[in-house]
């Protein structure tokens, strides 16, 4: 593998750790499977787009897609909680209607950022290399997102998103409306799902309205690499685990996209099957692990 | 303090499976009451406690609390003033939180769980004076995830956790039922301790005979959703096992052989 191969990995890796985070909330911590990433991180991507050919200031961009985000994750949790639809389908829905919206924000499939500032462009100016910018200032934000969810999983909010995850009724007789956490846990994930989205937008330079498709796969995927290279004995290890898993899932990517066999290649197009491949692995080998040690 | 006046609660409403489960249940619950409460299965002694609670919505009729009347809270918002230990203990506390920090969710029952740090250092001293009445050493081990703990530690967990924040009526349904004997006697004892040292009111259901004559100042009976028996303080003392009994009897036929009723 190339440096700059190794470097568009690691700017990859932490841009969706935003995302893969999200994902640990939502799956792990609320036990709640949340497809709606699917159309959050495009959403994300989308609205800073449009707000930066606006005119608006990049990282005030950043903002308004972890608004529109969180907007998403919260529909997806009232159609949840308050209508009564199932987790699964109720986040479908809500993914599927997001992929008009989409449309509806950008008016058009794509939208290119071309001569447009970024959040990069005060690094770049700084003469770090174009090609290490976006992987350090991604590193950064990541791992300050890591540390507010840590402190947010610590507060007594966060005690109740976890309890409301491990055991809604004792949350419950503690005085807590879980669907309310519900809510504002699902639609925090997809914030961040929708920062992903915008930091790629901007570190690509377009935005694309089916840079969706299988988000959700390629998060749990890092999740799980990283809960079974790092483990998860505690939360922060939990989320530093996650965190570490989108970026070495990113690694193995661009290995495999590298990986030449004679005439054979793997191609973008591959990567659905390795993914699955991946995840298959990652659950497997535990359980093959415990078989070596006890012989 | 507490009222229920006409309680009734069917389920499966208006299918072949209807279940007429409470058909009109009139209490009146003083403060410091300690009731204990019999009945076959099936009589509808949980389904009493989870209307009171909130868990099931109700048909029709009252429940109050003093001034207030709680008929449609949602459940959390009743637990503000109600506090209740389940039969399975694993219901009542998070296994995969730490003891402190399921402490700090139940010091904080019906209050804002907001973006303050979850365990405070306050808070710790506390839990540690609390968990040491229990004798059961768990004052050591307030980071230890709750789920390491066996179904006793995790009941009287359960129970510390309910009185935390004196509530104005505990609810115990069958609460020492799943565990060893032994266990379950030293989880009696603290009951029975925390309820006196508190001055609490509470409901017990309960399916040992001898404890619900043993425990409490008054004692009712349910049969078919219905309160078929309520006798003070004074009148239970005077009760034996074999006037409960003798009572089923006249309402249960021969039935009652089958019942899981223990008889000592
Ligand atoms: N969630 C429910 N859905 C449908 N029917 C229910 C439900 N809960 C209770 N019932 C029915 O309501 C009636 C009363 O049940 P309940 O659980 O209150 O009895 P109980 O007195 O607690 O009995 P046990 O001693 O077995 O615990 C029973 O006929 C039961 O089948
Ligand atoms: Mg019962």
């Amino acid at each position: 593998m190339t440096y700059y191969a190794f470097m568009g990995a690691l700017e990859q890796g932490f841009a969706y750790g935003f995302l893969v985070l999200g994902v640990y909330l939502t799956f792990r911590v609320l036990d709640f499977p949340d497809l709606t990433v699917d159309g959050s991180l495009p959403l994300g991507a989308a609205v800073s787009a449009v707000a930066i050919t606006a005119g608006i200031d990049p990282y005030v961009s950043l903002l308004l897609a972890m608004i529109a985000g969180f907007i998403a994750g919260a529909v997806t949790g009232i159609l949840n909680t308050r209508f009564g639809i199932l987790h699964l389908l109720a986040s479908i829905l809500t993914m599927i209607a997001l992929y008009s919206i989409n449309l509806r924000v950008m008016g058009r499939p794509n939208m290119t950022l071309l001569g447009k500032s970024t959040v990069l462009d005060p690094l770049i100016n700084s003469g770090i290399g174009v090609f290490n910018a976006a992987p350090f200032l991604f590193g950064l934000l990541s791992i300050l997102g890591l540390l507010a969810l840590l402190w947010l999983l610590r507060t007594a909010f966060g005690l109740t998103m976890q309890a409301t995850g491990a055991n809604p009724q004792m949350i419950t007789s503690q005085g807590v409306n879980t669907s309310r956490v519900i809510i504002l846990t699902v639609g925090l994930s997809n914030s961040f799902a929708a920062l992903s989205g915008a930091l790629l937008c901007q570190s690509q330079g377009a935005a694309d309205v089916n840079m969706g498709v299988g988000t959700i796969v390629a998060g749990l995927a890092s999740v799980i690499v990283g809960e079974t290279l790092f483990g998860c004995r505690s939360i922060g290890r939990a989320l530093l685990a996650a965190l570490l898993g989108s970026v070495v899932y990113r690694l193995a990517i661009a290995l495999a996209l590298s990986f030449k066999l004679g005439q054979f290649s793997i191609t973008p197009s591959d990567l659905n099957l390795l993914t699955a491949l991946l995840v298959v692995a990652a659950l497997t080998l535990p359980r093959l692990r415990r078989k070596v040690w006890r012989r | 303090m507490i009222e229920i006046a006409d309680l009734v609660k069917t389920f499966h409403h208006g299918s072949v499976n209807e279940v007429l489960a409470l058909a009109g249940i009139d209490l009146k619950v003083k403060k410091g009451d300690f009731i204990t409460v019999i009945g076959s299965n099936g009589a509808g002694k949980s389904t009493l406690l989870n209307c009171l609670a909130g868990s099931y919505g109700i048909d029709s009729g009252h429940i109050r609390i003093g001034e207030q009347d709680l008929s449609h809270w949602p459940e959390h918002r009743r637990a503000a003033l109600i506090s209740r230990v389940f039969q399975d203990p694993l219901l009542g506390t998070c296994a995969p939180l730490s003891i402190e920090q399921n402490l700090a969710m139940a010091n904080r029952r019906g209050r804002i769980h907001g973006l303050g740090k979850g365990v405070r250092r306050a808070d710790r001293e506390l839990f540690r004076r609390q968990l040491k009445q229990l004798g059961l050493g768990l004052e050591d081990r307030l980071r230890d995830p709750v789920g390491l703990l066996s179904g006793g530690q995790r009941q009287a967990l359960t129970l510390l956790m309910a009185t935390l924040i004196r509530p104005q009526v505990l609810l115990l349904d069958e609460h020492t039922a799943a565990l060893d004997p032994k266990t379950a006697q030293q989880v009696l004892a603290l009951t029975v301790q925390l309820v006196a040292e508190n001055h609490l009111t509470a409901l017990m259901v309960t399916h040992n005979m001898r404890q619900a004559l043993q425990l409490g100042n008054r004692l009712i009976m349910l049969h078919g959703g219905r309160i078929i028996l309520d006798v003070g303080q004074a009148e239970k003392a005077e009760m034996r096992i074999e006037d409960l009994l003798q009572k089923f009897y006249s309402v249960r036929g021969e039935e009652f052989v089958s019942d899981r009723m223990m008889l000592v």
